[in-house]
């Protein structure tokens, strides 16, 4: 019983970290439709700042974090501006070759600068602290993770059913013309939905540093379990994307731990099942 | 043997709303039949019946006098259903050799061949040909579908239909989206279809319906509200109702 | 009007002489490219492996338009089928080549029954994670893969009894370029036939393809599995040459390199996926020789270049520069 339930804090933590970098993905997937496959590279760049500003800087884990996800915001605006907008109109094909473009320049401009080591994050010894659960310890880290999740989630929700700009994105995601034709200005919100995503992805980079470590590949070597979190969980929708999220991190870690030889398979077979039998995902609608 | 298209108590509904009350029509060969109605009274509902893509929860639909109700989609088109779409749906990459070419190898039980060429069938490029020229397509055989004018994109559209030598030949609204200096061209290529086709014509412009049509249908809300010959439709008053008293067309 | 009016009779005439050039070219280019280039081989048949790979995914995506980020399963396969043929049944190669087609070919039908049903995104997702249980299967099968360690030491008997795989890999290139040009052939077979013309209508519009009675999800399963077929020649032929199979042969990367190499040339053209390969490998042979560490940076650029340039890919090339100079 205790091995199931600290499977499931771990694998909740887990999930945490793979929704906050997938959520903004998810939005501007079923909001813009592109596939956009330089998502991670938001979420490398953000541990990249906050490797730099904790190391070289010596800023303090929360002021680093903070300024580091505002960094990659300010930059993913220009991005948007200049090469994302142009990318929405492209095919799918032509979304891939281009997203996957960005990627590489990412990664390489990271490697030029930081070399293709590993990129510690130092954080406050607090995080390091066993927290006693009763079950099992762990360490406080697991917990900030979960606890920014769930803040996560709740901020989205609350932005998306009831601030104006919610509104506008619901009706943008819905139906892009006429959002266009009842006056919205689309293209105000996908550039902040954009940002918003990156931003996120960033935070998620920075808290998940311990779990998935950043390293300039990071974007590579993880984009197909971010677009995966998003196929499942259904494109534009993120309460699909949190329950995708924490159910692959669950199920993950579950494979992990109890069937260490077959647990991958275990999981990507889980993952062709659902995508067979629900091709729009848990919570996405049909197109 | 009853020869052409039988359908009979024909219903089906999506969800809870019927979309199609107990229908029954016969369309004989070289009958030329126009469905109409206001918006939303299952005229492609029908025509999607008719053609496989949605299934009826009850009725028959005899074709020859055989029953096609159970076939899949692709199974009618070779027993001898055909329909043009509503929005034209073509090769757009393709010429319009190749747009008419498809539909005959298709028929001709061809396209799972890998060892032989496409347009080396001496039998199926001469058919083309003579499509081309009915059409009067010859001098486009070449182009892109995806460059020609909409008005010439529908002529493709009818030409690639009739390629599959039906027996029963739906027109989803043949002149929608077509410009009125090009909506002659539709005419007068319906009115040039063979004579022994059954034809069943959806339409909204009551001009074509006029010029074409020896009998006409008026669906509303997916049942038959009557059917007879052009004259005595209009001098229906619940036609006239229908279409004279505002509700919309 | 005239432009247009000219060009169908010169398309309608590359198109009859079209079926003789690419392998009358690639031939040529190879019989150049093994004497201009002949401490390079080597890389030369790498290039070559990959051009028969990028072929049988042009056929699915190209021509049928099946958009799939998993295509290394089907390459993966070819390889182990040949390696273990090499290892425990016979070392003739053609045996390999064809035990490679028939792994490649199993593969893609038992997961295309699955694939073929799936559209987009949902299609990238699983034929990706198609690759990563086929990727984890080996790496957990020690007993017949060796694990993450690979097959020990794949080495395949003389060609027909006679020609023996050399050290400078000059029959190692010899035997990848025929197999590139049998590929070749058999594609452009496929491509002219009316199986091939079909494909074509159903990435135009599979609806119409319906509608006009094409048993359209038997239709793509065909195509993919005979895309596999070929994947698992140029993975037999990879481990052939290379005398190594390791799970690396399931990677992301190599999928998505593949798409990358197509696209780059101009998909829906046989010599788009030939040109594209050469190109991009070139490239980055030429960048990684040049700073091992940066060049990223190059095909990152070379990419975006590409799609905001050259959408058509590099094939289109002439084509736009023509329409430039008549315009002026």
């Amino acid at each position: 019983m205790s091995v199931l339930l600290s499977i499931l804090v771990d694998g909740v933590a887990y999930g945490m970290i793979l929704f906050m970098i997938s959520v903004g993905l998810s939005i501007t997937m079923g909001l813009m439709r592109v596939i956009n496959l330089a998502h991670g590279g938001f979420a490398l760049i953000g541990g990249a700042i906050a490797h730099v500003l904790t190391m070289f800087f010596g800023l303090s884990f929360i002021p680093a974090s903070v300024l580091a996800v505002m960094l990659v915001v300010a930059a993913a605006a220009p991005m948007e501006r200049l090469l994302y907008r142009h990318i929405y109109g492209f095919d799918e094909l032509g979304q891939v070759l281009a997203t996957v473009g960005i990627v590489f320049l990412m990664i390489a401009t990271v490697n030029l600068f930081l070399g293709s080591t590993i990129l510690p994050i130092r954080s406050p010894q607090l995080f390091a602290a066993p927290v006693d659960l009763g079950f099992r310890t762990l360490p406080f880290h697991r917990l900030v993770v979960i606890a920014a999740g769930i803040l996560v989630l709740a901020g989205l929700w609350l932005l998306i059913e009831k601030t104006r700009f919610g509104i506008y994105l619901r009706a943008a995601v819905d139906n892009k013309n006429a959002a266009a034709s009842l006056g919205i200005n689309t293209a105000r919100i996908y550039l902040v939905a954009f940002c918003l995503g990156a931003g996120l992805a960033a935070l998620g980079g920075i808290l998940g540093a311990e779990l998935l470590p950043v390293e300039a590949y990071y974007p590579l070597r993880y984009m197909v379990l971010f677009l995966i979190v998003v196929a499942v969980g259904g494109l534009g929708s993120v309460l699909g994307s949190f329950c995708a999220a924490l159910g692959l991190g669950i199920l993950d870690t579950f494979g992990r731990y109890m069937l260490p030889d077959v647990g991958t398979i275990f999981f990507f077979l889980a993952i062709i099942m659902v995508l067979a039998l629900r091709p729009n995902g848990l919570m996405g609608r049909a197109q | 043997m009853a020869q052409g298209l039988a359908i009979n108590g024909l219903c089906t509904s999506f969800g809870g709303l019927q979309v199609a009350r107990d229908v029954t029509v016969t369309l004989p060969p070289g009958s030329r039949t126009a469905l109409i109605g206001p918006n939303g009274a299952g005229k492609t509902t029908f025509a999607n019946l008719i053609t496989g893509v949605l299934q009826p929860s009850s009725g028959t639909i005899l074709l020859d006098g055989q029953d096609i109700a159970g076939l899949s989609e692709a199974a009618r088109v070779r027993v001898g259903i055909a329909k043009t779409f509503q929005i034209t749906n073509l090769f757009k990459d393709l010429t319009v050799r190749e747009n008419l070419r498809l539909p005959m190898l298709e028929r001709t039980g061809l396209t799972s061949r890998i060892f032989c060429r496409a347009d080396k069938n001496q039998e199926i490029e001469a058919e083309i040909l003579q499509l081309l020229t009915d059409f009067k397509l010859a001098p486009l055989a070449d182009r892109r579908v995806r460059s020609l004018a909409y008005g010439q994109q529908r002529l493709v559209e009818l030409a690639l239909t009739l390629a599959l030598k039906p027996k029963i030949l739906i027109l989803d609204e043949p002149a929608a989206g077509v410009p009125s200096t090009e909506s002659h061209l539709v005419v007068e290529a319906i009115k040039r279809l063979p004579a022994d086709l059954s034809v069943l014509i959806i339409e909204h412009d009551m001009q074509l319906v006029f010029d074409v049509a020896d009998r006409i249908i008026v669906l509303v809300n997916g049942a038959v509200l009557m059917e007879g010959r052009p004259d005595e439709v209009t001098a229906d008053p619940r036609v006239q109702e229908l279409y004279l008293g505002g509700v919309h067309a | 009007m005239s432009e247009l009016a000219t060009r169908p009779s010169v398309r309608t005439a590359a198109l009859s002489l079209g079926s003789i050039w690419p392998v009358a070219v690639v031939a040529l280019g190879a019989g150049a490219a093994f004497f201009l280039f002949p401490y390079d081989l080597a890389f030369l048949t790498r290039i070559v492996i990959m051009m028969v790979f990028v072929l049988s995914f042009d056929l699915i995506l190209g021509y049928a338009g099946i958009a799939t980020l998993g295509h290394a399963a089907m390459y993966g396969c070819g390889a182990y089928a040949a390696g273990l043929v090499a290892l425990h049944i016979s070392p003739d190669p053609l045996l390999g080549l064809v035990f490679g087609a028939l792994g490649g070919a199993l593969i893609a039908w038992l997961s295309g029954l699955v694939l073929m049903r799936a559209h987009g995104m949902t299609l990238l997702m699983i034929s990706i994670a198609v690759t990563m249980v086929l990727q984890e299967a080996a790496s957990k099968a020690r007993w017949l893969t060796g694990g993450a360690d690979g097959l020990p030491g794949v080495s395949v008997s003389p060609i027909f009894g006679w020609f023996e795989f050399d050290f400078v890999g000059q029959v190692a290139f010899i035997y990848s370029v025929c197999v590139l040009v049998a590929v070749l052939v058999f594609c452009q077979l496929v491509v002219g036939s009316p199986f091939g013309l079909a494909l074509k209508g159903i990435k135009g519009s599979p609806s119409r393809m319906r509608a006009i009675g094409t048993p359209v999800y038997r239709r793509k399963v065909t195509i993919y599995v005979l895309a596999g077929a070929i994947a698992g020649i140029a993975g037999a032929l990879a481990a052939q040459v290379t005398g190594l199979v390791g799970i690396e042969v399931f990677n992301f990367s190599l999928s998505a390199d593949v798409m990358v190499m197509l696209i780059l040339g101009g998909a829906g053209r046989l010599y788009g996926a030939i040109i594209g390969t050469l190109i991009f490998m070139v490239v980055h042979h030429v960048a990684a020789a040049i700073d091992p560490f940066n060049w990223l940076f190059v095909i990152g650029a070379m990419l975006l270049v590409v799609v905001f340039a050259l959408p058509q890919g590099l094939i289109s090339l002439p084509d736009r520069l023509i329409r430039t100079f008549r315009r002026t």
